[in-house]
């Protein structure tokens, strides 16, 4: 199959005005010139996409992305380089942008119908499908202004969605209207990559780009960094989003917690903790995260002021929305403590981390044996990241094997018979 | 879809937008007097009014004398306030529309020409009028020069339609542009002859103030549609001439320079149009 989108050597230059002069009077003033500072919006970008795949545009704010995703929709032209398209283009990239307020519902179906390049005709024989898909069937003859934000967005989806398009460009507008309706919006999705159209979608969210995604395109500051399989493109958008460290810093979440009910208030240092690493296979390879189900050590190095003999260790693991995903302590495993003198070292060892995608959060604390005296306690302060690098969903990695006319999977021998 | 397109595959891809072209000039219509009470009925009562301060201004206090000067003062006015206000709006009509722009791709010059449409609905309106009470009064019409109205209104369309794609380029740069029409149309105004006559100036000898004059665009026009509608040359009261005595050939042969200008101001304002239109969405 051809391509449908062919990017060649795209740059686009905007120039960055301090002030925008636009009468005559100040461009006279400034004998015509406009001082500016040019700003490479995109620089030499080079792709193409196959008919009937789905590819994602993945950057951080600034990156680029919508920029290049206007150029392709032909709403930007590029300083240097060619966009061709093939088929019929439509951009999704404000839901509802040219709804006249004045106007209703039904007529907004039409003109944005005719902007999107479809004829009055075909409008007519979709306009139905449009009105239910957006769910105004009570609505369609009310003004638009009228209307509340949730159900503009959802008119301006169902136009858009419904004008039969070959090449659909999404710009975040996935992550609009509640539950309800982005799952809708997904399925409208997953039908068009099953009738084989093209879609180009950008964002953010490097969890849908996963999941819809054929393929994806990260872009940073411009320049086009990878283009990979989606799981391969995440994990470089992170780490370059996150500069090459661990990751991005996740605020504690029990920071908010007050003072004197933290634990770590009453420590009385008496086995203070010095130095924390956590240690997993990736850390070889210069890769500052782990894969899912590789192993991991969190390495505790800790001073005790005198020598104290009741001593208990305890871990704690946060998603980072402060879920708590596992919690234990030495007591409860039930392993034999060293007194701790002086300097010293501990590991908690993980044979592997079934965890799947996300920055988790530890809590160290080392205690009496009955937890009554908190020695320290060393609060969400170390974390580490998990990176899928599949398209499979979800936070936790179950062990999982999937078998097929296995006969001992079948009921069993000569019970029906 | 290729980025940059020629002249040629620009006019196709208008054409094959005339369907937004039409809903365009549908929701103009249709915003314009939403929420107010009379309505539609301003397209009316706009030239009505102004028909009431140039008769009492030139009829009563100037006496200019001309003999049914509503009529006289109708024929020419209408086809000036398509000129006027379509081109006035689709100067603004980017700008106004810089929502639409900045998100959309579709050919921007449905914008300004949009503009021109939904005043030339205004225009259809207005004259269906003037002609019933033409009709009621039983005004004689040169009828020869009747079906020259729809030339001469063609000839009008193409030259507000050219300058309204032009300024509404530059509109976006400068955006002095549409204050500065609105002088400039005032100006314009008085420089052709319809409040006046044709003959107060044509008369005159020849003199570089008079070329210039004469080469307004808008007065060919405006002159086929007092001959056509007006009919009378001369002044029946005092004889003075206020109509030029000319052939229909010669009447004709003026209404060419209008489709000239207009046809040298479309060729540039579509080549201007098509190379700042790739800005349009930044300067916005």
């Amino acid at each position: 199959m051809g391509s449908a989108i062919e990017v060649r050597g795209v740059s686009k230059q905007f120039k960055l005005f301090h002030e925008h002069y636009t009468s005559l009077k100040e461009r006279v003033i400034n004998f015509g010139r406009i001082p500016y500072e040019p700003f490479l919006a995109l620089d030499d970008i080079d792709f193409d996409v196959e008919q009937g795949a789905t590819v994602g545009l993945l950057g951080h704010n600034g990156s680029g992305k919508s920029t290049l995703l206007k150029c392709v929709a032909g709403i930007l032209q590029p300083t240097t380089g060619e966009i061709v398209t093939h088929g019929r283009v439509a951009a999704l990239l404000e839901l509802g942008a040219g709804f006249n307020h004045e106007l209703t519902g039904r007529e907004n179906v039409f003109m944005n119908a005719a902007i999107l390049g479809l004829s009055k005709r075909d409008t007519e024989k979709v306009f139905d499908e449009i009105v239910a898909f957006a769910e105004l069937e009570k609505f369609i003859d009310m003004q638009v202004r009228h209307y509340s934000s949730g159900m503009y967005v959802r008119l301006g989806f169902a136009v858009a969605v419904n004008v039969d398009p070959d090449i659909l460009l999404v710009d975040e507008v996935l992550s609009v209207g509640d539950e309800a309706f982005q799952r809708k919006c997904l399925e409208r999705v997953a039908r068009f990559q099953r009738e084989g159209r093209t879609i180009l979608v950008v964002s953010h969210a490097a969890d849908l780009v996963r999941r819809v995604c054929d393929r994806a395109i990260v872009l940073d500051h411009g320049k086009m960094v990878v283009d990979a399989p989606p799981g391969e493109a995440v994990r470089v958008f992170r780490e370059h989003l996150q500069g090459g460290e661990l990751s991005e810093p996740v605020e504690p979440v029990a920071d908010a917690a007050p003072a004197d009910t933290e634990p770590g208030a009453k420590a009385t240092y008496r086995v203070r903790i010095t130095g924390v690493t956590i240690d997993h296979p990736g850390r070889l390879l210069d890769r500052p995260w782990l894969l899912p189900d590789e192993a991991m050590t969190v390495r505790v190095h800790y001073h005790a002021t005198e020598r104290t003999d009741d001593v208990l260790f305890g871990i704690a693991i946060y998603d980072d929305r402060g879920n708590h995903l596992f919690g234990t302590n030495t007591r409860i495993i039930g392993v034999e403590v060293p007194p701790a003198d002086g300097d010293g070292e501990m590991s908690f060892e993980f044979d592997r981390v079934p965890l799947l995608d996300g920055t988790y959060l530890v809590t160290l604390a080392i205690q009496s044996t009955d937890e009554g005296v908190v020695y320290d306690w060393r609060e969400q302060q170390d974390q580490f990241a998990v990176m899928n690098p599949s398209r499979t969903q979800g936070a936790v990695s179950f062990p999982l094997e999937v078998r097929f006319g296995d006969p001992a999977m079948e009921p069993a021998e000569g019970t029906g018979a | 879809m290729r980025a940059r397109i020629s002249p040629r595959e620009r006019l196709a891809r208008i054409i094959r937008y005339h369907e937004l072209l039409v809903g365009m000039v549908r929701k103009e219509l249709k915003v314009k007097y939403k929420n107010s009470i009379l309505g539609f009925a301003w397209s009316l009562l706009n030239p009505l009014l102004y028909l009431v301060v140039f008769y009492i201004a030139f009829e009563k206090i100037l006496k200019s004398g001309i003999p049914a000067f509503p009529i006289w003062l109708l024929s020419g006015l209408l086809v000036w306030n398509l000129f006027s206000t379509g081109l006035g709006g689709s100067t603004g009509s980017v700008v106004a529309n810089s929502g639409l722009v900045k998100k959309v791709a579709f050919p921007r010059e449905i914008l300004p020409l949009a503009s021109v449409g939904s005043t030339l609905v205004h225009f259809f309106l207005q004259s269906l009028v003037l002609f019933v009470v033409l009709a009621l009064v039983r005004w004689n019409v040169a009828w020869a020069y009747i079906p020259m109205l729809p030339v001469a209104l063609v000839a009008l369309l193409l030259i507000t339609a050219a300058l309204g794609i032009l300024l509404s380029a530059i509109n976006v740069y400068l955006r002095d542009t549409q204050h500065f029409l609105e002088l400039a149309l005032l100006a314009w105004f008085w420089v052709t002859p319809i409040v006046y006559a044709f003959q107060t100036v044509g008369t005159r000898q020849k003199s570089w103030f008079k070329m210039l004059w004469m080469a307004n665009p808008v007065t060919p026009i405006v002159l086929m549609f007092q001959r056509a509608i007006y009919g009378e040359l001369d002044n029946k009261k005092t004889g003075q001439p206020l109509l030029p005595h000319w052939s229909y050939g010669h009447y004709v042969a003026y209404l060419g320079w209008s489709f000239l200008f207009g046809i040298i101001v479309l060729v540039l304002a579509v080549w201007v149009f098509g190379r700042s239109e790739a800005n349009f969405a930044e300067e916005l």
